[in-house]
């Protein structure tokens, strides 16, 4: 659906959950974050996003800063196998049970289905935007394994200024049909 | 700039030679001037071949996300005939260009340049290699050269049938004269470019691993966050940096030059906190009052002025308007445009008073290596700029290196650590190089018959070159203002075929900064020169394709184009139900570009962008499947400036600061792209901009079939849609 006055709150959806648990956790204390299997203690203040925990403490800079707001999604991440835009998660969000993946950690050696789609469509062309893009749509196929066209593109709504959307599209379609092949 | 290091080539590599690690560099990992020393046989200033036979083509232009980084390596691939999958590219850096007298020639990237421009001495350095490769086999076997072939790397002496590999031979190769001629290949006869190979540079961009200037890491790395007076042209006046010093992981604040400040913390999120907390007062100067309403008042003036610049002339169109059996009339506008790249502006920056280094995401890294000698205080051989991986340019990284001239001012502050700059969201927005504001003012004479008689084009609006570099004005006048409505030239040349013609320009410079943005003035050329072809046509009662190929008759390159994207998208048959039609064409940056646009509109007014047929005649198409994913991307590049693109001024600011208020296009409103690579071989043209140029006035001139609505200016969100 091309409706160029669409409802754009969907967006938020993907904003921290408000309803999530705040640990109370003063200056200076220790946070547990569980990121690609590895647990991390991590000097910051809770209201630090969590994007910004991944990108300096843990030094994973695959995700990305684009906004700040929750708008771009170049900072997906999954929490619990959902798509979340990290910029605008504080860590204060996040219990340590809960599994935070980066894109460093969606496969050992790149082997994702979507990561052999892009590479096999050349999808990336600046690139800064992608492994966001990818984060995204693995969240999509974990939760439909073979999304319609329409279901793709009310799920993927990162911005990609390049202007890859249509391989983008086509690589979620190529990685699910050989999913099910 | 060249003057002060003229080393020559031997002792230079001598020097550095006895530096080197033997460090693997990959084009993506930072790396010093002395790291990036030889770690294998330079054969010539393109091409170095390692042992393990692993060819490193080092590139001038610079790769953010066009493709050029893929396009010049086959170039040079293929007249080495070199094992295209061993291919890899690196960058040197300027301080090596500016000691090597510039040998990798022009480092901007910017125009569709990459390979339109650089073609010829980066063919010339891959055939060059390849003769001294196949020269130094020759000699170790004491036998002719013209006895010797090779494919694939491997050199094959015929008549005895021995063969050698190009990494055994490199050292030797490396040792021996560059042949004075060399003969390039028929392009009929390539195997590696004009082929639809896959990028080089992929991979690291699936798994995380690429570095952008923004991942840089150094030892012992600060971060740095920055807040410049919102208002253009304003000042400091003072802060309070006690608020912000007894914040978690502050360092230092610091002024930054005469209108910024910066927090230095240890991370970035914590020098960001510590900034947003601190009290500033600004000197707002003399644009404090600078408004949008202030500004369109000031391009309207333009529309009727007296003095204008002339761009392009023929005939008399006073008296063919004053006789025209049929006076059409409209005014344009084309607003300002923030480049938004998805990767804000950022530079990490070592200083001490021995040498200045910076990492950062450029352009034009010779620009970006004078703005810091310039700031730096050191001279040019103490500074150096190592390039990183762009997260977009679109021209905003080209001309204006501001943000490398904070970072190293506040690398200067704390000598001896580097200092990562990181600019907020906002701060990127408040503090872009738009794209200039232009309104036009369109008058058409048509005689009884139909016939386009008269074209009077006033453009009213900014300069590019008064803002970014006067000294490029000819006598006042900014010649790219004119960008594809030119009479004559490769660069971008009008079309059409009008007996009476005047194409002017009223300049009016608003103070705020303008700068080069995909595309530049042929955007805005091109959505008012095509979508009044379509009211001419309109008016004229006849069909808007056959208007205009009788205009360009004489000039069949246009032509060309657009009839393939005529015939492709079936103008003339009916299209599905409620669906329209629009097209249009432009030449810019040596390539002839058309589109066809298919778009419904809803009884609601909402717009559906269906499919649009795009065709390019590039001459050359280096990699014709990069070529079509640059037509795609530019639609939404293109389109997005349409829909959604306005930066608006309010009391000297803008008022748009993040991607909630400067809307992109998503991926929801994309429509289908068919794209039309048809080199026609004689010419070689970019492709990174020119598909931008067509995007809008082929849906604005569809959403009037649709419609009966002439929008005649952006964005489109404000426009209303429903049926007249």
């Amino acid at each position: 659906m091309i409706d160029w006055k669409s409802d754009r709150s969907r967006i938020h959806s993907l904003v921290a959950r408000e309803d999530a648990p705040i640990n109370k956790i003063g200056r200076n204390e220790m946070v547990s974050l569980t990121i690609n299997g590895t647990v991390h203690q991590v000097d910051a203040e809770p209201d630090t996003p969590l994007l910004w925990v991944i990108r300096e403490q843990i030094g994973l800079t695959g995700t990305k800063y684009g906004c700040g707001v929750a708008q771009c999604g170049a900072c997906t991440v999954h929490v619990d196998g959902v798509a979340t835009r990290s910029c605008s998660l504080p860590i204060s969000a996040v219990t340590s049970e809960q599994k935070i993946v980066t894109i460093e950690g969606l496969s050992p050696d790149a082997s994702h289905p979507l990561q052999k789609a892009w590479l096999e469509l050349d999808v990336p062309q600046c690139g800064y935007c992608q492994t966001g893009q990818i984060m995204a749509a693995a969240a999509l196929l974990q939760a439909n394994p073979s999304p319609s066209d329409g279901d793709i593109v009310a799920e993927m709504t990162n911005i990609c200024r390049c202007g890859t959307y249509n391989r983008i599209k086509a690589a979620i379609k190529l990685a699910a049909s050989e999913n099910r092949g | 700039m060249t003057a002060a290091l003229d080393v020559s080539r031997r002792s230079f590599l001598v020097g550095s030679a006895a530096a080197a690690g033997g460090l693997a560099l990959g084009f993506n990992i930072p790396f010093t001037r002395e790291a990036l020393a030889q770690s294998a046989p330079e054969i010539n200033a393109w091409v170095m071949v390692r042992p393990d036979e692993t060819v490193v083509v080092r590139i001038g232009r610079v790769e953010m996300g066009q493709g050029t980084l893929t396009g010049l390596a086959q170039l040079v691939a293929e007249e080495l005939e070199c094992d295209w999958a061993k291919v890899t590219t690196e960058y040197p850096t300027p301080g090596q260009n500016v000691a090597r007298s510039r040998v990798w020639g022009n480092f901007q990237t910017a125009g569709s340049r990459g390979v339109r421009d650089s073609h010829d001495y980066m063919r010339k350095g891959g055939a060059a290699a390849r003769q001294m490769l196949i020269q130094a086999a020759a000699n170790e076997w004491g036998v002719p050269a013209g006895e010797c072939t090779v494919a694939k790397g491997v050199i094959t002496h015929s008549p005895s049938g021995r063969t050698t590999s190009y990494g055994k031979v490199a050292e030797a190769a490396s040792k021996l004269e560059a042949p004075k001629d060399v003969q390039l290949k028929d392009p009929k006869d390539w195997t590696i470019a004009g082929k639809p190979v896959k990028r080089l540079d992929t991979a690291e961009k699936l798994n995380g691993s690429q570095i952008y200037s923004i991942d840089v890491k150094r030892p012992g790395m600060l971060n740095a966050a920055i807040k410049a007076c919102p208002v253009f042209g304003g000042k400091l006046k003072s802060f309070d940096a006690a608020q912000a010093q007894g914040m978690p992981g502050v360092k230092k604040v610091v002024a930054v030059g005469d209108n910024a400040v910066a927090v230095v913390a240890d991370t970035w999120w914590r020098a960001k906190t510590a900034l947003d907390a601190l009290p500033i007062e600004w000197d707002e100067g003399p644009n404090a009052a600078l408004s949008s309403e202030g500004i369109d008042r000031m391009l309207k003036e333009g529309l009727t002025a007296e003095q204008a610049f002339v761009g392009n002339q023929a005939g008399d169109v006073k008296a063919a308007i004053a006789g025209a059996a049929k006076k059409v009339e409209a005014e344009y506008g084309f607003p300002y445009q923030h480049h938004a790249t998805m990767e804000p502006m950022n530079a990490t920056a070592l200083w001490t008073n021995e040498k200045c280094e910076v990492w950062t995401a450029t352009q034009n890294a010779e620009a970006a290596l004078a703005t810091a000698v310039a700031a730096s205080g050191l001279p040019i051989e103490k500074c150096d700029v190592y390039r990183q991986n762009l997260g977009g340019g679109f021209g905003r990284r080209a001309t204006s290196h501001d943000y490398v001239r904070q970072a190293v001012l506040i690398a200067k502050e704390m000598p001896g650590t580097p200092v990562k700059l990181i600019w907020s969201r906002e701060e990127d927005m408040l503090h872009g190089h738009y794209h200039p504001i232009t309104q036009a003012k369109m008058v058409g004479a048509l005689d009884a018959d139909g016939n386009l008689t008269g074209l009077h084009m006033r453009i009213s609006g900014q300069s590019i070159l008064a803002g970014v570099n006067p000294q490029g004005l000819q006598n006042g006048r900014d010649p790219a203002t004119f960008q594809g409505l030119n009479p004559s030239g490769t660069e971008g040349v009008l079309g059409y075929t009008i007996p009476n013609l005047l194409i002017d320009h009223a300049m009016r410079n608003p103070p705020i900064p303008p700068g080069f943005w995909r595309g530049v003035n042929n955007n805005q050329n091109a959505l008012y020169l095509e979508c009044f072809m379509d009211e001419l046509a309109q008016a004229a009662g006849k069909d808007p394709l056959e208007f205009r190929r009788k205009l360009l008759v004489n000039h069949p390159k246009h032509l060309a184009v657009l009839n393939a994207v005529a015939e492709k998208a079936g103008w003339g048959t009916p299209a599905p139900q409620g669906v329209y039609r629009g097209l249009a064409q432009h030449m810019g940056y040596g390539s002839y570009v058309a589109a066809c646009a298919e778009v419904s509109v809803g009884d609601n007014g909402v717009l559906k962008i269906h499919r649009i047929v795009a065709a390019t005649d590039c001459g050359h198409a280096v990699n014709p499947q990069q070529i079509a994913a640059q037509i795609e991307g530019s639609f939404a590049y293109g389109l997005t400036a349409l829909l959604y693109g306005e930066i608006t001024l309010k009391d000297g600011k803008v008022e748009q600061e993040n991607f909630d208020s400067y809307q992109m296009m998503r991926m929801d409103e994309m429509p289908a792209v068919e794209s039309i690579v048809m080199p026609s071989g004689d010419f070689w043209g970019g492709v990174g901009e020119p598909t931008i140029f067509v995007a809008a006035p082929a849906v604005l001139n569809a959403i009037f079939a649709a419609t009966g609505k002439r929008i005649r200016s952006g964005p489109l969100t404000k426009a209303d849609l429903r049926k007249a």
